[in-house]
């Protein structure tokens, strides 16, 4: 019923899309933009922007509260939480803008699912939690959100550099029987229409998302896997090497954009 | 000039000397690529020596898993709504180009764009991390290319 009503409203928007994105090219998106950076929702489309904005609509919302109950959750050998360590979760407020982050003890970068691993395992003396399960993508929802609105700024200068520099180069190199870069889509092409999708400029501000398309709530690695797959591409696993430094290549690019986390898109 | 220096790049034969070990199937369809010549910014003649059937060209060019044009391209053809945009409109493209500028459009257009988000629809050669399934594959086969660029001769705009 819901999707049948949002798949009208698109057609709808579509079929004026000649007038509509030279409107929205000029319109001032206020805190979703910053110079020429446009944050994903920007490029989305209105029912999904409201469908973000309202907290009781908004699936990622949901998945917080399980969250927010495991914070304060003892688990694992060492019989403690997070709260025993970092107190509230308030705590966590400006963490999501600086990752992912150069780790001394791996001699790597590290994102916010990792470092919420990291926790668990050393501290908490805890299994891990698996990539896309619900505690993972809750959890890192929850840290990411104390830094709502606050702008991304992720550094790249010291140990991080040469990891930015493979970032950009993978963001920048052709694949796939499609042959085509990251930069293809959301460089050269943004804001025109890849079929009926609008390309946006690929910001990773709003991650963990809640995508339409996928009826759930999916990491920013989920989404680089996807936009390999389309293009007929071998992915890499998520929290491989080359997808945290990729990451670290679009979170620096997005610096200035607020963190948005949790967004829904289409 | 660019033309010129396009002109002299004649495309070597494509029979591939693929990697041997690397997914059985697709060794067999990388040796049956064609070889073809790029003269002046086009591609004369048929890589199958024959010319193609339209109807055919227009029903790849439409399947999501073949060409999959709609995603980028408005093609003049009724209930395929919300067209992509990324390349130009292609109603009146038989007009405004030969059968061999198509024809090479189609098969590699980074050869007359190195920038390009066309995809190249007649290599397998210099791609990176194509995934497993697709491995030495070209997107389209001779014949389907045949077929498409049949069919753009017949888009004469209204
Ligand atoms: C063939 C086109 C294409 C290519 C190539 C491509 N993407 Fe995407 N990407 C899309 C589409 C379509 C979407 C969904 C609409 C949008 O947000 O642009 C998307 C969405 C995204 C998003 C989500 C943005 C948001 O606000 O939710 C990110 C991040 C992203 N892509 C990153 C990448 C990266 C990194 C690469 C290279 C590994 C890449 N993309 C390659 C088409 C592409
Ligand atoms: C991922 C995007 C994409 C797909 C898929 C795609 N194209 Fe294109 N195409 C482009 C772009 C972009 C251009 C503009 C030329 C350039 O970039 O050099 C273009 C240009 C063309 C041109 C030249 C038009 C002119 O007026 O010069 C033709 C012909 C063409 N495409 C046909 C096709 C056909 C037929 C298909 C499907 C079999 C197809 N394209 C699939 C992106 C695409």
């Amino acid at each position: 019923m819901r999707r049948f009503a949002i798949a009208l409203a698109a057609a709808g928007v579509i079929s004026v899309a000649g007038a509509g994105v030279a409107f929205t090219e000029t319109m001032d998106w206020g805190k979703y933009q910053a110079g020429d950076k446009r944050s994903g929702y920007t490029y989305a489309q209105p029912e999904t922007r409201a469908m973000q904005d309202d907290e009781f609509e908004n699936p990622g919302f949901l998945l917080m509260e399980s969250a927010t109950a495991m914070w304060s959750k003892p688990e694992g050998a060492a019989g403690k939480s997070c709260a025993d360590c970092h107190g509230d979760v308030s705590s966590m407020k400006g963490v999501a803008t600086r990752y992912p982050v150069f780790f001394k003890p791996s001699g790597k970068m590290m994102n916010i699912e990792q470092r919420i691993n990291q926790c668990r395992t050393e501290q908490m003396k805890a299994e891990p939690w698996k990539w896309e399960s619900d505690q993972l993508l809750g959890m890192t929802v929850l840290v990411k959100y104390q830094s709502e609105g606050l702008p991304m700024n992720v550094a790249i200068d010291g140990p991080a550099a040469p990891f930015y520099e493979k970032g950009k180069a993978f963001y920048y190199e052709r694949r796939g029987q499609l042959d085509l870069a990251c930069s293809n889509c959301h460089e050269d092409h943004s804001g025109q229409n890849l079929r009926a999708n609008i390309l946006s400029q690929g910001m990773p501000n709003g991650f963990p998302t809640y995508r339409l398309k996928w009826q759930k709530v999916g990491s920013l690695h989920r989404r680089f896997k996807g936009c390999n797959d389309q293009v007929r591409a071998e992915p890499y696993k998520p929290g491989s090497d080359e997808y945290v430094d990729l990451e670290l290549f679009v979170s620096h690019r997005a610096n200035g954009l607020p963190v948005e986390t949790p967004s829904v898109r289409n | 000039m660019k033309r010129s220096q396009l002109a002299a790049a004649v495309a070597v034969p494509l029979v591939m000397a693929l990697a041997a070990g690397i997914g059985g199937g697709s060794r067999a369809q990388a040796e049956d690529l064609v070889a073809y010549q790029i003269v002046d910014g086009a591609i004369p003649k048929s890589l199958t020596g024959k010319p193609g059937d339209p109807a055919a060209g227009e029903a790849t060019a439409v399947n999501r898993k073949l060409g999959n044009c709609l995603a980028c391209h408005s093609l003049p053809i009724k209930n395929q709504p919300f067209p992509g945009d990324l390349g130009p409109d292609l109603a009146s493209v038989g007009s405004s180009l030969s059968e061999g500028q198509l024809r090479l459009r189609l098969v590699d257009s980074k050869k007359i764009n190195p920038d390009t988000a066309m995809p190249s629809f007649y290599k397998v050669e210099g791609l990176h991390r194509v995934a497993k399934a697709f491995e030495g594959k070209p997107i389209l086969t001779a014949q389907q290319v045949e077929d498409v660029v049949a069919y753009l001769m017949t888009l004469k705009g209204n």
